[in-house]
């Protein structure tokens, strides 16, 4: 057991497990809802969710025992990328066939986003894997690529796993669940669409920012440079969509801890899509690059953005699906201070063990040796993972306190109660 | 569906008409300050394609109108470093003892290249400053298993230590215990002896009877290389057992475990990695660290053997640019 084995299960289990399986529970839910229709394909859907967590028990035990292909977000091998691949394309024509029979005459925007997340993800998934196993009885292969081509490709992968991933998808869930909980109309349809045709066309095209001052050709460190620039407006519009939405109903951030989790979100995720253009600047990335700013942005994005707006539907689903009036709310507001202060420990900690980090190893006396050694960075860096340790703690205490509040939620003695927007499907069609 | 425009009454603004599970949505146009940033941002890599290499073509690739390239400034800044420093590096590499005790500036620049290199290098190891770690050795003291000269360290440096390099420092003390050579009970006594005879007899008092029956099995056993007296042999490797320096701790347990065990590590050879001029600028290092012991007079130039290749220009390909 060492880091090199339990790193791809951390970043595997956050972004596939858990942020894999709350995207299939609120698309499935969402395309229903807005599309008046019940899941298309019968069974199958049962077949997308329980092969999408033999995906997960085959990649944790086998990163636990060594088996991987070293690429960095896609270490599963080769036949878990081929059942990976199947269970994939079920999800898509599952989520397909419900828009396909939906009742509504328009497609909301929470599925775009979705549809570009699920279409994105296979491309992404089934050209980064193309490798040749060495033999059919083991789980080793070879990539197809090679070299500097290799990188790219990896890197192609690897920046839209974060952009379609964990940026389309999760706005598919702010886009259905910021309205809903804050009961106002979305902000602006026009922003909407522009800002995800330019979200869509501009993010592919980011990945070199991965790879500045290395081998890879100077002209597509400029590509990717100048695409994440361009990238900043439209991550912005999903922000402004998602805040501007609550013009109107800002009074509810007092009161409702749930609609305050989402909101905040929103407002990480601002920072994050800001912060991401500002490091792909290649001048700011020989700063930041290798160092632990880089670990503090991930995390802004994965707690701040990603998990808050999960936990925030997470809360509203256990509330409209099991038909509980609310869920805890002293809990909910234990849950949002304790984990927001342990994102901004987190982040703060390792934006200035990064900087520091990244001026540490650029100082050069005047013969132009390096002033500290490595082992001198690594040390002066104790204080800020002591804080980061905290920070991870405390946000981890507070996500221990929502499973309690989901799981008394569920199965407390609370009446089922009757939402205004809870009326079944049949009775608005009929209206 | 409801499928009529109606005016939201907070806002002020009229809604697209479209309606999913009560969600409506807000016709507001696209705020201005959002367009105008994107606008800005299309702009600017616009300009940055023209004046950096950008896109690709069917032969290579746009350059850009600043002709900027990545690799011309990195190559042009290796060698910018390189003749900064292959003068200096060159005079170290030249430079007896003497010479550099007669030479500031020579001194200044081998205590900064040693440092850099011990810091990427040693200090894993040796810890920072040379205060060394339990069978890592102290190179800040006084004292030397191979010698503390800076002919001697850079010696040591050179071929390193248990090392496959064929003048490799060498010492192998037996495994009294683990290899049966010695009964627990002989061990236990020469342990006694051993801190009766060093300055650690003081704090731990060694028995005196078992003491002077280890006397006997340390004449028999060690006393070929630790020295009748226990002063230890450098041209050995064997470490003076008289004062309180223990490379493996020094309590009398530990003392007893390295009869028992008998461990000796291994130092990396650094001939093949560092070319002259950084050896002798690490030895310089290491010798200032606090211990170094004057050379023997008249100084012997440590690049003696005729094998050493010849000054910077010619340094291995690896050499770090330090």
């Amino acid at each position: 057991m060492n880091f090199g084995r339990l790193r791809p299960l951390h970043t595997n289990a956050v972004i596939f497990a858990f942020g894999g399986n709350v995207l299939i529970a609120t698309s499935f839910y969402v395309v229903q809802r807005t599309c008046r229709a019940r899941l298309a394909g019968g069974l199958w859907p049962w077949f997308v969710f329980w092969g999408f967590q033999l995906v997960i028990v085959l990649a944790g035990t086998g990163y636990l025992l060594g088996v991987t292909q070293g690429r960095e977000y896609a270490e599963l091998p080769w036949y878990t990328d081929i059942w990976l691949t199947v269970v994939w394309v079920t999800y898509l024509l599952v989520f397909l066939g419900t828009l396909w029979k939906r009742q509504e005459k328009h497609i909301y925007v929470a599925n775009w986003f979705y549809l570009a997340f699920i279409v994105t993800i296979a491309m992404l998934h089934l050209v980064n894997n193309m490798a040749i196993p060495v033999s059919f009885s083991g789980w080793f292969s070879y990539s197809l690529f090679s070299g500097v081509q290799d990188a790219l490709t990896q890197w192609w992968y690897g920046h839209n796993a974060v952009g379609f991933f964990l940026t389309a998808g999760f706005l598919g869930i702010m886009y259905y669940f910021i309205p809903k909980q804050a009961d106002r109309p979305v902000y602006s349809y026009r922003l909407s669409i522009i800002h995800f045709w330019a979200l869509i066309f501009l993010y592919i095209w980011a990945g070199p920012h991965h790879l500045h001052y290395t081998a890879l050709p100077q002209w597509a460190q400029t590509l990717g440079m100048t695409f994440s620039l361009m990238l900043w407006m439209p991550s912005w519009g999903g922000m402004i969509n998602g805040l501007m939405t609550l013009s109107g109903a800002w009074d509810k951030l007092r009161t409702d801890p749930v609609l305050r989790m989402l909101v905040v979100s929103v407002a990480f995720y601002g920072m994050s899509t800001f912060e991401g253009p500002v490091m792909s600047i290649r001048a700011v990335n020989s700063l930041s690059h290798y160092t632990d700013w880089t670990i503090g942005h991930v995390h802004s994005g994965a707690l701040g953005w990603v998990a808050f707006v999960s936990f925030g539907a997470l809360y509203c689903l256990t509330m409209w699906l099991w038909k509980k009036r609310q869920v805890s709310h002293a809990l909910v507001e234990w849950h949002f201070w304790l984990s927001t202060l342990g994102i901004v420990l987190y982040i703060t900690s390792m934006w200035v063990a990064g900087i520091m980090q990244g001026l540490m190893w650029r100082a050069y006396n005047e013969f132009g040796f390096l002033e500290y050694s490595f082992v001198e960075s690594v040390e002066a860096m104790h204080p800020y993972y002591l804080i980061r340790a905290l920070g991870g703690v405390l946000f981890l205490v507070g996500a221990l306190i929502m499973a309690y509040n989901l799981w008394r939620t569920a199965t407390g003695k609370d009446p089922a109660v009757e939402r205004a927007s809870d009326v079944p499907a049949q009775a608005v069609a009929a209206e | 569906m409801a499928d009529k425009r109606e005016r939201d009454e907070v806002t002020g603004t009229e809604t697209t008409g479209h309606e999913w599970d009560g969600i409506r949505e807000l016709d507001t146009p696209l705020p201005r300050w959002w367009l105008y940033i994107f606008y800005a941002t299309i702009v600017f890599s616009v300009v940055y394609w023209v004046l950096m290499p950008a896109w690709p073509m069917i032969n290579g690739y746009t350059r850009g109108t600043l002709g900027f390239s990545d690799r011309v400034n990195v190559a042009a800044d290796v060698q910018d470093l390189r003749s900064a420093r292959t003068p200096m590096f060159d005079r170290l590499a030249n430079a007896s003892v003497a010479d550099i005790a007669a030479d500031p500036a020579l001194q200044e620049f081998a205590r900064a290249a040693g440092e850099s290199v011990f810091g990427d290098y040693c200090r894993t190891c040796h810890g920072a400053g040379g205060a060394g770690a339990p069978g890592y050795p102290v190179l800040a003291d006084d004292v030397w298993i191979w010698g503390g000269s800076m002919a001697d360290i850079e010696h040591t440096l050179r071929v390193g230590i248990r090392t496959e390099h064929p003048d490799t420092r060498v010492s192998q003390m037996p495994a009294y215990g683990r290899d049966g050579l010695l009964t627990p009970a002989q061990i236990g006594d020469v342990t006694e002896h051993v801190i009766s005879i060093s300055a650690a007899n003081s704090r731990l008092e060694a028995n005196a009877s078992a003491a002077a029956r280890g006397a006997a099995i340390f004449q028999e056993q060690c006393a070929a290389c630790h020295g009748p007296t226990g002063a230890g042999d450098r041209a050995f490797g064997a470490p003076s057992l008289l004062d309180d320096v223990w490379l493996y701790g020094g309590s009398r347990e530990e003392i007893r475990r390295q009869i028992e065990l008998g461990r000796g590590g291994v130092m990396p050879s650094w001939e093949a990695r560092f070319d002259p001029g950084t050896l002798r600028a690490l030895a310089y290092y290491v010798h200032e660290m606090g211990g170094g012991e004057p050379d023997a007079l008249p100084p012997s130039p440590a690049t003696s053997d005729a094998a050493s290749p010849a000054p910077t220009q010619n340094a291995p390909a690896n050499t770090p640019l330090r």
